[in-house]
C-alpha cells in the first residue's frame, strides 16, 4: 500500500479507510501533493557527497592527514537539491500560524508582521557586534533607548534592564533587584509566596533564586485569596509573585490591595507580565503598585518565537528596585547622546548598587528592533486596541461555545486574552485529548490542552487580536461541532485524527521509551544518486 | 497491617516501626498514562506534607508528599524500568519508597479506608 522504508516504519494512514478517504492505493504512499518522506538517513548514503571537492593533493593520501578514517561516521550525504526537498516536504505536514489560526496563542506563537522582519534585517541593526566602539553603534543603542522608554512608558514603571533573554529569565532578574534591595537594608527574609493561579516558572524563580515557596490557593472564582495571602504576610516573606492577567485568563482584580497589603509587610509584588498583550494600553502595572515585571516581547509585541526565535523579556522596575538593576544599560543625557552604561562608567551614572549583569552584553538586538518596528507602526492607540481585540476575540469564542462547553470561570465575568472550558460533560471515556485530535482532522492546530491544572481536561483557546471575526466564526464552528460529537460519545473521536499524514500517535510510547537517534544503516549503497537520475 | 490515606491521595502502610508509600487508584485515574517517576534516595529524609517524589503522566508531573516524616529505607526499583505499573498495580506493585516512621502520632489524622472513598466521592 505504502512503500516500506529501511527503519521498516510504515506511514500510518491507509490509502483507503472508512472515514471518507477513497480511491486506489499509491505505490508511493504519496496521495498527489501529499507526499510520505522518509528520514533524511533513509534519504540519502554516505558514500555519497553533495560537494564538489578538490583531489587529494599527489603529495598525501589522506585528506585527514596523519589520521585515517576507522569507521563510517554514519552521516547521510545528500544534493542540495534532495536536501531542500526533503526540507520542504516536512514543512507542508507542518501547521503554521502562516497557514491558519493557532488557538495555542501568542505564548506560542502569533502574527509577526512581516514589516517588523525588515527592519530587523537593515545591516545597521543585524550586522552589529557587541564589542563594537560604542561610537559605531549608536543607532542601534538609540533603538534599545527608544524601546526602553516605551516599556517603561506603557507599563508606568521608572526603569527597565532590558538584558534578560527570556520571560523566566526575567523573572531571575527582578528576584535578583529584590534580593538585592533587601540586603541593602540587612533584611533576610526567605520565603515568597505564590498563587496557584500564577505560572509554573514563578515557583521554579524563586526556588533557583534560594528561596522557600509556599502556595496561596486561589478563589472559586480564580483569582488569589486575598485574605489567605494577608494572613500569610509576615517578616519573613521576601516577595509574592503573581500572574496577572492569571492562568485562568482572569483579571487580579485585588491586585492594588494585594500590593498595599505587601508593601506594608515590608515585602516586594513580582508581576509576572506574560499575559501582559492583554491589558497593554489599557492598565500600567505601576499603578497597582507592581515593584518589577517581565514583559515577555513575542507575546506582547509580536516578536517572533514559536518558529524557535529567541526569547527577550525586558523586565522593568519600580523607584524601590530601580538602584539595583543589572548593567549593563543605556540612558539618554541631556545634550540628547545615548550612553552604554556598564561598570567603567555606573558610578558617574549614579549607580553603583547593580547586582550585577544577567547576560555578557545588552540583550536580543534582534527581538527589540521587531518589537519597537511593532510598537511604532502601532502607536500608542494601535497598543490599546491589540488588547482591546485580543480580550474581544477571546470573549467571542467563550460566549459562542459556553452553552455547549462547560467554562468553569464564566460566572466570573469577561475573561482576558484566553477563553477556558473543561471537560464537563462529555461522554464517558471521552477526552479533551479526544477532541483536540478531532480538531486536527477539522485543520486547526489543538487549543492548550489539561493546563491550568486547576481545571479537569482543560482547554485553554487563544485566538490572539489578529483573528478576523469570519476567520473565529470558522474556528468555533468546528470546536462546536467536536464538543458535540465529544458530549455525544461519538465512537470516532477516539480514533481521530483521520485525514492527518500520521493517525493517532503513541505519546506514553513516545515518552516512556523515546528514540532520539537513528539508530539504523543509511542507505545502502547503490541507491539511485543524483547523476544516475539525470540530474545536472 | 493497617493502612491510611492522605487528601493528596497518597496511601500509606504501616508495619511496626516503617510503613510503605504509594499514591492512589484515584490518582493514577486522575493522572493518565504514567511515563516517569522520580524517586527519593535511599537514607534522605521526608517530612509530613512536604515533596518527596515526583509522578509524571502524559498530561502533567506532579508532586507527591510524604504522608508523615521519616527516613527512606527503599525506593521501589521497578518503576525505573516500568513506570505504568502505577497505572496497573498503583496500590501494590505500584508503590512508591518504604521508610522508617520518625513519629508514629503523626499518622493520626490520616483516613482510613472508608474515609477516603467517602472523600474520592466528595470530589
Amino acid at each position: 500500500m505504502s512503500t516500506p522504508n529501511a527503519s521498516g516504519w510504515k506511514p500510518g494512514t491507509p490509502a483507503k479507510d472508512d472515514h471518507g478517504m477513497d480511491g486506489p492505493p499509491t505505490v508511493t504512499g504519496n496521495r498527489a501533493l501529499m507526499l510520505e518522506e522518509p528520514l533524511i538517513f533513509e534519504i540519502g548514503t554516505s558514500q555519497t557527497t553533495g560537494v564538489d571537492l578538490p583531489d587529494v593533493p599527489s603529495s598525501t593520501s589522506s585528506r585527514l592527514g596523519s589520521f585515517t578514517r576507522a569507521d563510517e561516521i554514519g552521516l547521510p550525504g545528500l544534493s542540495e537539491p534532495e536536501a531542500i526537498r526533503h526540507y520542504t516536504r516536512l514543512s507542508r505536514q507542518n501547521y503554521a500560524i502562516d497557514l491558519g489560526l493557532f488557538p495555542l496563542g501568542s505564548c506560542t506563537m502569533k502574527h509577526n508582521p512581516r514589516l517588523n522582519e525588515k527592519v530587523a534585517r537593515m545591516p545597521g541593526f543585524a550586522d552589529v557586534h557587541p564589542l563594537q566602539p560604542v561610537d559605531t553603534v549608536r543607532g542601534a543603542l538609540e533603538v534599545i533607548n527608544e524601546l526602553a522608554v516605551w516599556l517603561i512608558g506603557l507599563t508606568g514603571m521608572d526603569g527597565v534592564a532590558m538584558s534578560p533573554k527570556a520571560g523566566a529569565h526575567g523573572e531571575l532578574c527582578g528576584i535578583l533587584c529584590i534580593r538585592a534591595a533587601l540586603e541593602a537594608r540587612g533584611d533576610a527574609r526567605e520565603v515568597i509566596l505564590v498563587p496557584e493561579s500564577a505560572h509554573g516558572t514563578n515557583p521554579a524563580t524563586a526556588a533557583f533564586a534560594g528561596y522557600r515557596v509556599e502556595n496561596i490557593p486561589a478563589t472559586g472564582e480564580g483569582r488569589v485569596d486575598l485574605e489567605a495571602l494577608k494572613s500569610r504576610l509576615g517578616p519573613d516573606v521576601a516577595a509574592v509573585m503573581i500572574t496577572n492577567p492569571n492562568t485562568c485568563g482572569l483579571f487580579e482584580r485585588d491586585m492594588k490591595a494585594i500590593s498595599d497589603a505587601v508593601h506594608a509587610a515590608g515585602a516586594f509584588v513580582y508581576c509576572d507580565g506574560a499575559n501582559f498583550n492583554a491589558i497593554v494600553g489599557k492598565v500600567r502595572p505601576g499603578d497597582l503598585g507592581v515593584d518589577a515585571m517581565h514583559i515577555n516581547l513575542h507575546k506582547t509585541f509580536s516578536t517572533p518565537h514559536g518558529g524557535g526565535g529567541p526569547g527577550s523579556g525586558p523586565v522593568v522596575l519600580s523607584e524601590a528596585l530601580c538602584p539595583y538593576g543589572p548593567l549593563p544599560f543605556t540612558a539618554r543625557t541631556k545634550d540628547g547622546v545615548v550612553h552604554l552604561v556598564e561598570e567603567e562608567n555606573a558610578e558617574a551614572f549614579d549607580h553603583k548598587h547593580a547586582f550585577g549583569r544577567m547576560t555578557a552584553f545588552h540583550g536580543q538586538m534582534g527581538m527589540f528592533t521587531r518589537a519597537l518596528a511593532y510598537i511604532l507602526s502601532h502607536g500608542a492607540d494601535g497598543l490599546k486596541q491589540v488588547a482591546e481585540d485580543a480580550v474581544l476575540n477571546a470573549n467571542y469564542v467563550l460566549r459562542s461555545c459556553d452553552d455547549l462547553l462547560e467554562a468553569p470561570f464564566g460566572p466570573s465575568g469577561p475573561c482576558m486574552h484566553e477563553a477556558l472550558f473543561s471537560d464537563a460533560g462529555f461522554a464517558e471515556d471521552t477526552t479533551t485529548l479526544d477532541l483536540a485530535k478531532a480538531l486536527i482532522d477539522e485543520g486547526y492546530h489543538p487549543m492548550t490542552m489539561y493546563f491550568p491544572l486547576v481545571v479537569h481536561g482543560a482547554m485553554l483557546v487563544e485566538p490572539t487580536e489578529t483573528e478576523s471575526k469570519a476567520s473565529l466564526d470558522r474556528f468555533i464552528m468546528a470546536l462546536r461541532s467536536t464538543a458535540e460529537r465529544a458530549k455525544a460519545g461519538d465512537p470516532t473521536l477516539k480514533t481521530a485524527p483521520h485525514y492527518a499524514p500520521r493517525r493517532r500517535l503513541d505519546e506514553t510510547q513516545a515518552a516512556r521509551k523515546p528514540v532520539l537517534a537513528f539508530d539504523g544503516p543509511c542507505a545502502p549503497a547503490g541507491t539511485p544518486q543524483l547523476s544516475e537520475q539525470g540530474g545536472s | 497491617m493497617p493502612r491510611y490515606f492522605t487528601d493528596e491521595h497518597e496511601w500509606i502502610d504501616v508495619d511496626g516501626d516503617n510503613a510503605t508509600v504509594g499514591i492512589t487508584d484515584y490518582a493514577q485515574s486522575q493522572l493518565g498514562d504514567i511515563v516517569f517517576v522520580e524517586l527519593p534516595e535511599t537514607g534522605s529524609q521526608v517530612s509530613k506534607g512536604k515533596d518527596a517524589a515526583v509522578v509524571e503522566s502524559v498530561k502533567a508531573a506532579s508532586d507527591v508528599y510524604a504522608p508523615i516524616t521519616g527516613e527512606v529505607l527503599e525506593s521501589n526499583p521497578a518503576l525505573d524500568d516500568d513506570p505504568a505499573l502505577v497505572n496497573s498495580s498503583p496500590e501494590d506493585e505500584g508503590w512508591f519508597f518504604k521508610l522508617a516512621i520518625a513519629d508514629k502520632a503523626e499518622l493520626e489524622g490520616l483516613m482510613d479506608a472508608a474515609a477516603y472513598k467517602a472523600f474520592c466521592d466528595s470530589l
